[in-house]
Parts: C-alpha cells; sequence; structure tokens
C-alpha cells in the first residue's frame, strides 16, 4: 500500500491514487487532489463529491446514471465539473474507492 | 510504460445493426462506456438496429425467443424452441429482461442515449438503411446529430488510436 501527502497530511492510496481509507479525507486535501487532476474545486463540485460520498458510505453502487438522481446536478454538468473521465476523478478526489461499475 | 499506457484507445467507432435488447445495449454498454472512460466516441446505427433509434421503438426493444439457444428458463434450464412460438412469449422474455436490466441500474434506451450525448457521445443513423426501411429524419429521436453514408462514416472513424467495433 502506498501512501500520498496533501495538505501536510499522509494518507494511504492504493497504486493508482484512490484513497483506501475514505476517513482520511479532508476537504483541503480534495482541493489538493483536485489539483494535481487540473481542476480548481468550486461549491458545486463540492455537493457532488457529498453526494457521491454519501452513496459509497451508504453501500449503493456509483453509477454515471445515479447522478442524474442526485438532485444536485445532471450528467451533462457533472462532465463538465470533471473533464473526461468525470466518475473516476471525482471518486479520486472525493477520497473514496474506484467504482467497479459498468454503466 | 507499457504498449497499452503508450497507445491507449483514443476514439472508438461503434456500429449497431441488430435491433434485439442485447445487440442495442452491447452497444449502449460500450459506447457509454467510452465516453465514461474520455474515449472520443461516434455511435452509428444501420439496419434493424435503426429501431434503437426511432421515437416511437426505441424503448419497445425485445429480444428473440425463437432460434436463440442461449436463452433460458428461470432456472437455468434451456427454452424449448416451440414455448418462444406461444403468443406473447416474446414480450414477457423482453419485459423480464429489461426489468432484470433495471434491478442493475441499467436505463432504458432513450435516457441511455440522453447519458451519452451529455457526455459528448455522438449518435449517427445510417442513409442506405433509412432509405431501405423508409424510415424520416422525423421519425428518429433527436439524439441523432447527422445522418452518414457509409463512407462519412468511415471518415469520421479516422486518426490514430480510433478502433471500430461491429456488435
Amino acid at each position: 500500500m502506498a501512501q500520498k501527502t496533501y495538505a501536510g497530511v499522509t494518507v494511504d492510496v492504493n497504486e493508482e491514487g484512490y484513497f483506501t481509507n475514505p476517513l482520511q479525507w479532508t476537504k483541503e486535501i480534495a482541493v489538493e487532489i483536485a489539483k494535481e487532476e487540473g481542476i480548481v474545486l468550486t461549491d458545486q463540485h463540492f455537493a457532488i463529491m457529498e453526494f457521491l460520498r454519501n452513496r459509497f458510505n451508504s453501500g449503493d453502487a456509483l453509477s454515471i446514471r445515479s447522478i442524474n438522481h442526485s438532485g444536485v446536478i445532471d450528467v451533462k454538468t457533472f462532465y463538465h465539473l470533471f473533464p473526461g473521465a468525470p466518475l473516476k476523478k471525482a471518486t479520486k478526489i472525493a477520497g473514496i474507492p474506484k467504482p467497479a461499475s459498468c454503466i | 510504460m507499457n504498449d497499452t499506457q503508450k497507445f491507449p484507445v483514443k476514439k472508438v467507432n461503434i456500429i449497431c445493426a441488430k435491433g434485439a435488447i442485447e445487440d442495442v445495449y452491447a452497444t449502449l454498454v460500450l459506447g457509454n462506456g467510452a465516453v465514461m472512460e474520455g474515449i472520443e466516441t461516434n455511435i452509428f446505427f444501420t439496419f434493424f438496429g435503426l429501431d434503437a433509434i426511432m421515437k416511437k421503438r426505441m424503448d419497445k426493444l425485445h429480444t428473440g425467443v425463437v432460434g436463440n439457444p442461449a436463452l433460458r428458463l428461470p432456472g437455468g434450464m434451456r427454452m424449448p424452441t416451440l414455448l418462444g412460438v406461444i403468443p406473447g412469449m416474446e414480450a414477457f422474455t423482453s419485459g423480464m429482461m429489461m426489468s432484470e436490466m433495471a434491478k442493475l441500474d441499467i436505463p432504458p434506451v432513450s435516457e441511455f442515449l440522453d447519458l451519452i450525448t451529455a457526455g459528448g457521445g455522438k449518435i449517427y443513423a445510417c442513409k442506405l438503411a433509412m432509405d431501405m426501411f423508409k424510415v424520416k429524419k422525423e421519425d428518429l429521436t433527436e439524439h441523432v446529430i447527422d445522418i452518414l453514408t457509409v463512407g462519412e462514416f468511415y471518415a469520421l472513424a479516422g486518426g490514430e488510436g480510433s478502433q471500430i467495433i461491429f456488435t
């Protein structure tokens, strides 16, 4: 298991940089990871990450479709906020494991 | 850096030529998956695949119950071909498949196309198939951005790291 230091805190990550312990995550850390991904976080980013973290904590699968039911943003905005591979980037920045979902 | 990292798939061009649930969903899952990975995605619907982009048909697709040796009854026994000819069997089986997919959060066709296009995936219809089946532009869903000839499709598919997939 690898470790990385964000905002002065050392956290456990896997070989792809995803958190292995979501409890180590803080908003300050998220800002630093986002910087690595070339993203400047806004309130909208944090709102959808909170949705993803809640969904992960309650054991629900994370899919791109679930974003539309989040009541926070729609899928189009999600792609805009996290350009490229949004679900992968958003979960990485939100400090939760990479989703094992095909949809 | 290994070969898969050095030469990633940058663009996929998926051709869907059949209109059964499993054919169309194979296309949509591949296409949406590519969009989710940040891969440029073009999907070209032709022949019976046109059903998946026709407003009146897209959310009413069926799966074949005759001549489908992989089809099983609940419990795992093979579905006898003769059962497939019972009226309503095709609709019943198709409904079962759709409800099983819904449990896995797999959306209906129209919503799947919403997701794909929201992420920048592009949907095309085949000109020749439309002429053949007498399908008009207004019969197609708004997700379709253009009607192409085969030559135009190949032109679209060009570029390094681009793949053509026939489902």
